[in-house]
């Protein structure tokens, strides 16, 4: 699923989509426990979720970036990628998977961090 | 005469003919007639006129707030006229302008950008646009009748669940918008598809103009932003027409799953109407600096960093819901986090100005104007994504403020810059250049003039949607220079309308390529011609006209692929969607009044419904799902008179094909995946009700069992596999015991239906008595309907294999209804899983 011989458009979007279920798991367990356990209530067992989480997404884009990265490297030549060859548009996929890869891997870190600082649910 | 002459004059000869069968082929129809062309010249033309023409309109309403505003304690409009004056501005600005302008500019420059000689599904693009029209003309008018919406664009219950609060406005919100998001999702099918399988040969996913990867992101962003909208406005009109609780408290309802679902969309749709117009800015930009783009791959950074992180924004408006902390706190992280693919875009053209020699023609006035404001608009962006802060100023003029320094300076100006940017490909004649510039200036400066004081009338407390203020609160001056501002930007606005719809003849002739662009729309070297692309080229670069030596000429020549319209079909390329590799000739249908017909029924059905005319409305529906039976039978799946065809350059190119090759095929999975976008969504009401009540399915709700809902899943799963077992037993040529297993599928479907709503109703399940039992409901009500429409394919299906018309070859048909098929039984089974699995886990 996560390392691909040749890049696609899939390879491409495949790194915001952890992202998005990232962010969507992180939201729904927190509104889940903060509804089911009262205002009040702490959210320790949920950071330790988002935890593993985040852990777990951010180790799939790395994943994804590295992927990535391999695709872009066959050859060494830099951007533009502006050749009409099956190389060009294996780099050009590379380059911009493994730009949205970190993207992705900031938007995971950014979402993850009120968890780390925010411990109940007012 | 020498052998060189003799030969260049049948050269001539052959071309001469070729031109002449085009041009029939391509014909634009005459006279009345006019009105039944489906070609993207034409529909493109009239939904760009018809968008702007809407945005003048709520521009009027604008100003007749501003000048209600303009001293404290007016009585120019009334309370109850102002509530319409704001709701209809922001809906029509938002629905009626700002989604379709960009739709409609995208079916008029993308096939040209892409070598095509349409899209694939013309007649589509013109349905979409007679709903668009039919609803957006219900939608403006209703202010004439004093029967405006008057809720705000966002419609917030429970103020507007309240019939005798709202009025039949809030109906016409509802009904009139959904209908035009059908028609803002068929076009986003439409170029989808289009991006992805019509570009000319040789255009490899690494060489495609900028335009298009944006426009593929914004299609998709519809995709999953619309649904939800349109499940939430079921729910809504179910409400106000039926009384099932979904947003009254005292029935276990909850508004707050309103502002979800609205906004789920609503934020994205800021994207929506923000990436298209950078999309221009990115062909303008590298055009006008004339080199190519600096950081090509950071754009498509950008661009799928800004579709994705949008939809995780939704909530910021809501942080004064009371939502816990941490849940404000994910919000806000992902808020920040969006401006960064959004400041790549900025720096990337930036870049490009300053490594080129920028030519500050008009286009190029606007493209940075629209830079400067919406850099502005931003940082408030930032500003308010904080939610401290928002807590200050929400509800405020400061967000007015904000709402349209994005809005203006990301999608207006932009446009505007598309707009003189474009007109001479699309007219063959040139935008006055003074004109322009008295435009660019006095709209430059009325918007800022008119708006940027809102930031302090909000800063000082002055709350948004008032229709009137008391004297010396300190908003009085303020109020007064936005006003004058405002109507100042109206005559910069007045001033490009003159321009635009002054007659041709008065305006100078554009030469050829008159920016020197670099892109396959200004190819043709008369614009005039109806086909569009005289041959369809091998393209080797990301800018062909600067980098293929004689390009357009050898175009213009016919020399590439499918110079000619043998048959006297109309026709376009299909290419594979990483290297544009040709692999069909695609027939494209011709002029039909059938779109315009369907769109007055299946228009007119949702206008009765509005006034609960329930019969006509029913009568409606059924004309206009038969006129759409119609269309399809008399103009698609068409079985060509042989298998293959010279496409020109040596190519023969098959003239069918089905299943995963077929664009059919792809635009039913799209279409498939919106509605199963919009399926989530009430599966998400399902949970979202579970999460806010101790107990859910509440101690006295007594339905709906296990044995039905099972049984109903059961016999859904063997309908499904009797759909499977019928196209590979027809592929195998026994065409007869196919149609007998669809016969038997279609049995099989309407019992699943029957048991589906049998279960509810045997157990007791009253949807006005709780939410839970309505939320049931439509749940077993939307899979049914599924199950039914599953149905009419079916009986579609056999028909024409009856007819001969869907064979073991020719099986376009039954592959599509297939493909419908896995997604109707995953909704069958998986309402079945949540309405009665699901509740003897929790
Ligand atoms: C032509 C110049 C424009 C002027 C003078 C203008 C003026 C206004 C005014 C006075 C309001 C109402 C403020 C209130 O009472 O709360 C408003 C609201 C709004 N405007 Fe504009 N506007 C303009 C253009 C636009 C454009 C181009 C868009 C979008 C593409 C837009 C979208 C909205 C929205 C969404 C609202 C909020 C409506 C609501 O509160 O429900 N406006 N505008
Ligand atoms: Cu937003």
């Amino acid at each position: 699923m996560f390392w691909r011989e040749k890049a696609n458009l899939w390879t491409l979007i495949t790194p915001p989509t952890v992202w998005a279920l990232h962010f969507l798991f992180c939201y729904v367990v927190a509104a889940i426990a903060c509804a089911k356990f009262g205002r009040a209530a702490d959210l320790d067992g949920t950071r330790i979720v988002i935890a593993v989480a985040t852990v777990a997404a951010a180790g799939l884009i790395v994943v994804a970036a590295v992927t990535a990265r391999h695709h872009w490297s066959i050859g060494s030549e830099l951007p533009p990628y502006d050749e009409p060859t099956s190389q060009d548009r294996e780099r050009f996929l590379g380059v911009s998977t493994f730009l949205v890869s970190c993207l992705s891997f900031v938007g995971v870190i950014f979402v993850a961090m009120p968890a780390l600082f925010i411990s109940d649910c007012r | 005469m020498s052998e060189a002459t003799m030969s260049e004059q049948a050269d001539l000869e052959r071309r001469r003919g070729q031109e002449e069968r085009l041009g029939k082929v391509w014909a634009t129809p005459k006279s009345w007639r006019y009105w039944s062309a489906v070609n993207n010249t034409e529909v493109g033309v009239w939904y760009t006129a018809t968008s702007f023409f809407f945005f003048l309109f709520a521009g009027a309403l604008a100003l007749v707030m501003r000048s209600q505003l303009a001293v404290p304690e007016n009585d120019l409009v009334s309370a109850g006229l102002y509530n319409q004056l704001f709701t209809l501005h922001g809906t029509m600005m938002m629905f009626l302008f700002a989604v379709p302008i960009f739709e409609a500019v995208a079916i008029v420059v993308l096939p040209q950008m892409l070598a095509a000689r349409d899209l694939p599904f013309p007649r589509l693009s013109a349905f979409g646009y007679w709903c668009f029209l039919i609803g957006g003309v219900f939608v403006a008018g209703s202010i004439f009748f004093n029967a405006a919406p008057d809720g705000g664009w966002f419609m917030y219950p429970p103020l507007t669940t309240d019939p005798e609060l709202s009025g039949i406005g809030a109906d016409i919100w509802l009904l009139g918008l959904s209908f035009i998001e059908v028609a803002s999702i068929a076009a986003a099918v439409e170029l989808i598809v289009g991006v992805l399988k019509c570009r000319p040969p040789g255009m490899r996913i690494n060489l495609i103009p900028l335009y298009c990867w944006y426009i593929l992101i914004v299609a998709g962003m519809i995709l999953f932003a619309f649904p939800p909208l349109i499940a939430g406005d079921i729910l809504f009109e179910l409400e106000r027409m039926f009384d099932w609780p979904f947003f009254d408290p005292a029935r276990g309802g909850d508004p707050v799953l309103w502002q979800h679902l609205f906004w789920i969309f609503g934020h994205p749709e800021v994207y929506i109407v923000f990436l298209p117009s950078i999309a221009l800015l990115a062909m303008i930009v590298p055009t006008f600096s004339q080199r190519p783009i600096i950081g090509y791959g950071w754009i498509v950074l950008a661009a799928v960093g800004t579709g994705f992180l949008s939809f995780g924004l939704w909530a910021h408006h809501m942080y004064t819901i009371g939502m816990p902390a941490i849940s404000l706190g994910f919000f806000s992280a992902a808020s920040e986090a969006v401006a960064i693919p959004t400041g790549v875009q900025i720096f990337v053209f930036v870049a490009t100005m300053l490594a080129g020699k920028v030519i500050f023609a008009i286009p190029m006035l606007f493209a940075t104007g629209a830079l400067a404001i919406f850099v502005f608009g931003g940082l408030t962006g930032v500003m308010v994504a904080l939610a401290p802060f928002d807590w200050q100023v929400h509800d405020s003029y400061f967000v007015v403020a904000h709402l349209h320094y994005t809005l203006i300076g990301g999608m207006f100006f932009p446009l505007m810059a598309g707009i003189y940017y474009f007109y001479p490909f699309m007219t063959g004649r040139l935008l006055s250049v003074r004109l322009g510039k008295w435009a660019f200036w006095l709209m430059f400066a009325g918007f800022n003039i008119a708006f940027l004081p809102m930031h302090f009338t909000g800063l000082r407390g002055m709350p948004r949607r008032v229709f009137t203020y008391p004297a010396d609160l300190g908003f009085d001056v303020l109020n007064l220079v936005s006003t004058v501002g405002a109507f100042v930007m109206a005559a910069g606005v007045l001033v490009v309308t003159f321009d635009l719809i002054r007659p041709l003849a008065k305006k100078l002739k554009a030469a050829h390529n008159p920016w020197n662009a670099g892109t396959l729309e200004w190819a043709p070297l008369d614009p005039g011609n109806p086909w569009g692309i005289r041959s369809v080229p091998v393209i080797t670069s990301r800018y062909p006209l600067w980098e293929q030596e004689g390009l357009a000429r050898q175009i213009a020549e016919g020399r590439f692929y499918l110079p000619d319209a043998k048959e006297m079909k109309r026709e376009t390329l299909i290419t594979t969607v990483l290297d544009a590799e040709p692999v069909q000739v695609l027939r494209l249908p011709g002029p039909s009044f059938l779109p315009m017909i369907a769109a007055i029924f299946v228009g007119g059905s949702f206008i009765a419904a509005t006034f609960h005319w329930w019969i006509s409305a029913a009568l409606s529906g059924v004309v206009g799902i038969g006129v759409i039976m119609a269309w399809l039978w008399t103009g698609t799946a068409m079985i060509p008179e042989k298998a293959s065809k010279d496409a020109g350059l040596d190519a023969e190119l098959p003239l069918y094909k089905s299943g995963p090759q077929s664009v059919g095929w792809w635009a039913m999975f799209i279409t498939m995946v919106g509605d199963g976008t919009a399926f989530a969504s009430l599966v998400f009401a399902y949970y979202f009700y579970w999460t806010i009540q101790p107990d859910f399915p509440p101690p006295d709700a007594t339905g709906p069992g296990l044995t039905y809902p099972l049984l109903a899943a059961a016999v859904a799963f063997g309908a499904w596999l009797c759909m499977v077992r019928a196209r590979a037993v027809n592929r195998g040529g026994s065409e007869r015991r196919a149609a007998q297993l669809m016969a038997t599928s279609v049995l099989l479907a309407l019992a699943s239906a029957a048991l589906l709503l049998y279960a509810p109703w045997t157990t007791g399940l009253v949807p006005t008595r709780d939410v839970y039992d309505a939320t049931v409901w439509v749940l077993v009500l939307w899979s049914a309907i599924h199950l039914v429409v599953g149905v009419l394919m079916q009986g579609y299906c056999i028909a024409r294999s009856l007819a001969g018309k869907l064979t073991a070859r020719h099986d376009i048909d039954l592959q599509n209804v297939v493909l419908y098929w896995h997604f109707a039984a995953i909704t069958a089974i998986v309402t079945v899983m949540v309405i009665a699995l699901f509740p003897l886990v929790a």
